[in-house]
């Protein structure tokens, strides 16, 4: 393994968002890592991580205290999250339905790994397409997501200085997403109130050191 | 004397009605943070709340759950208006599941009752039969009373309580 040197970047946030949700931040962290398929250890680790569910820690889940952060945030800027499922709870039903967590590639197993370790959302974005600083800002109207998703006036998103990259708590746009080229990754971690910095800093380690095994 | 003051108080009132009703505020829109703050404080209570309920209604998966849809449009920042249905919503759905909880565990509470007597007293209950979802709890257990030793034991009236034990396994 590599040593690992990790640069966390605290992320701006639009005022009147800040005003909202005073407790609303973005940490980012670039590392360069190349998109692979994932080595034995990895697959290993899913399937251990996938051994620790039940039926009834699933049903529980919403009730421990970052999840639960994360299903109120959810429920305040109008999303069901019984419909659009919190990336932690969306790992825990993919675990129950599958019988295990597959794995699919370096990346995506490394975000899977660190949000069901930590219940804390992660984005990872291609660091050659986003444009400098990262923040958390509303859309403006007319924005898009990529080249074709059309965006509702007031989204939340995450957005370079130029252009929104990613849903919050949703999609990544296609021109700001990991690719097969990708040469340096940018891992972002959500923070809402309830969630304490230190879980935000652990989801962005846990994920790097995926990355670089 | 009593006049003049009349006409004095007349003449108070008139320069009141005379006076622009409000100078010198600013033209701004009514402040809605503090609304907006105590709304999303309720939604993170009664999300709380509804999470509590859910949970107790562990393992009775048939039940109905009553579902709050999202407002639409992904996650962005919604109105007071939105904010205020959301809550009240949130506070009917939460009211409703409290209330089939309560009903549900009620009869579980009987079936419970009723297994007891049906241990006490099998000859009174014969037949009857009670299973483990009746009492909210999970697996396939069903307490059944039935005669001891078949038609002997239904001729002379002794009867017991059959606790079967677990799942059939799967074929």
């Amino acid at each position: 393994m590599t040593d690992l040197d990790l640069e966390l970047v605290e992320g701006w946030v639009e005022p009147e968002l800040a005003e909202e949700f005073p407790e609303l931040s973005l940490v980012h962290a670039g590392v360069d890592v190349r998109p692979a398929r994932s080595p034995r250890e990895v697959k290993q680790r899913l399937r251990m991580l996938a051994d620790r569910y039940t039926g009834g820690k699933v049903v529980h889940m919403r009730q421990d205290p970052v999840p639960w952060a994360y299903r109120v945030f959810s429920r305040q800027v109008g999303i069901d999250p019984d419909h659009d499922r919190t990336p932690v709870e969306a790992v825990a039903l993919r675990r129950l339905k599958q019988g295990g967590l597959q794995s699919e590639n370096l990346v995506d197993d490394a975000l899977t790994i660190a949000i069901a370790e930590t219940g804390v959302p992660l984005i990872a974005l291609d660091g050659e397409r986003v444009g400098g600083e990262l923040g958390l800002r509303l859309a403006r109207a007319g924005e898009r997501l990529g080249p074709v998703r059309p965006l509702s006036e007031r989204q939340l998103v995450v957005a370079d200085r130029e252009r929104p990259v990613a849903v919050v708590l949703g999609e990544v746009g296609a021109d700001a997403g990991v690719t097969p080229e990708t040469e340096q990754i940018v891992l972002c971690a959500l923070g809402v109130k309830g969630v304490p910095r230190i879980s935000l800093e652990e989801a962005l380690w846990s994920a790097a050191e995926t990355l670089y095994t | 004397m009593v006049r003049s003051r009349d006409a004095l108080h007349l003449a108070t009132v008139l320069d009141v009605l005379d006076t622009p009703a409000v100078t010198g505020l600013p033209e701004a829109p009514p402040d809605e943070r503090a609304a907006r703050r105590t709304l999303l404080d309720q939604v993170a209570h009664l999300e709380n709340e509804l999470a509590q309920v859910f949970c107790a209604t562990w393992p009775r998966t048939e039940m109905a759950r009553p579902v709050v849809r999202g407002r639409g449009g992904g996650p962005r920042m919604l109105s007071l208006a939105e904010l205020e249905e959301l809550r009240d919503e949130l506070a009917a759905c939460v009211s409703d599941s409290r209330r089939a909880l309560s009903d549900r565990t009620w009869v579980e509470e009987g079936n419970r009752r009723l297994i007891e007597e049906m241990m006490l007293e099998p000859e009174r209950h014969k037949w009857r039969r009670v299973s483990a979802e009746d009492i909210g709890e999970r697996g396939c257990r069903h307490w059944h009373v039935r005669p001891r030793w078949s038609f002997i034991g239904m001729l002379m009236g002794w009867w017991r309580v059959v606790v079967s034990s677990g799942c059939p396994l799967a074929t």
